[in-house]
């Protein structure tokens, strides 16, 4: 389909104290229906939205992490994370959520389109897309 | 406007949505069932418990395309799309199923 686009969503905020990180969500799962080529980047502060175990009772603001994990049902096919930002902050790929993708007509599926990518790598995927937007 | 519950009030948006989420018990969607002329059935519980538990474990109504994709997953092929799930809930399932499951409106529904 010659009207479909490289989305790509870049995340550079930590999850609360702004609004950017969900209102990027909010976003995504509207993009989603227009049938594009969604892809997520997370970045910076924005690696921590996608730890797991996070707890907002403390800050009286919804734990809205969980959602990420649906995102492999609204068709969203990547989502890279910035090593250099994860190892910056003592974090690994074990500390981040998994995002089980599967095409539902054909069964095949992927066990987890959560992918740590190098600095590269990362400058690459953004300039191969058409629509960047910045969070 | 309130909604009348096993002998409580409950608040409802303008829209007809439960205010306070936890406010939800089955009741909720029998009374507003009744308000739409629509009698509820097993097929109907089938698609509320559904979304309960999908925003459950995910913390947002899902679109009605991964409703749809969802529910021809776990309830059967045949009942997978929008012509059957719109036979149930005539107003929209998205709409119509999230208010009597208690949850807010789906994110993208306009």
């Amino acid at each position: 389909m010659s009207d479909t686009k490289n989305f790509m969503f870049l995340n550079r905020r930590a999850p609360y104290g702004t609004i950017y990180a969900w209102e990027s969500l909010e976003v995504v799962l509207i993009a989603a229906a227009f049938e594009q080529n969604v892809s997520l980047m997370f970045v910076d502060d924005g690696v921590y939205e996608l730890t797991k175990g996070q707890d907002t009772t403390g800050i009286g603001m919804k734990n809205f992490s969980p959602t990420y994990r649906t995102l492999g049902d609204y068709e969203v096919r990547h989502m890279y994370v910035d090593k250099a930002s994860l190892e910056a902050r003592g974090l690994t790929a074990d500390d981040l959520v998994q995002v089980e993708w599967e095409d539902w007509e054909t069964e095949e599926s992927v066990d987890n389109i959560v992918e740590v990518v190098d600095s590269d790598r990362v400058a690459e995927l953004l300039e191969e897309s058409d629509v960047v937007f910045s969070f | 406007m309130p909604i009348e519950v096993d002998g409580k009030t409950l608040e409802t948006d303008e829209e007809g949505y439960l205010v306070n989420l936890n406010d939800w018990v089955p009741g909720v969607a029998e009374v507003m069932a009744k308000e739409d002329d629509l009698e509820l059935t097993d097929d109907h519980w089938d698609i509320i418990n559904f979304l309960r538990e999908y925003y459950e474990e995910y913390q947002i109504a899902p679109a009605v395309r991964v409703l749809t994709k969802a529910v021809g997953k776990r309830l059967g092929k045949e009942k997978g799309n929008s012509k059957y799930l719109y036979g149930l809930f005539p107003y929209g399932p998205g709409k119509q199923a999230c208010r009597y499951a208690g949850l807010p409106k789906p994110t993208g529904c306009v």
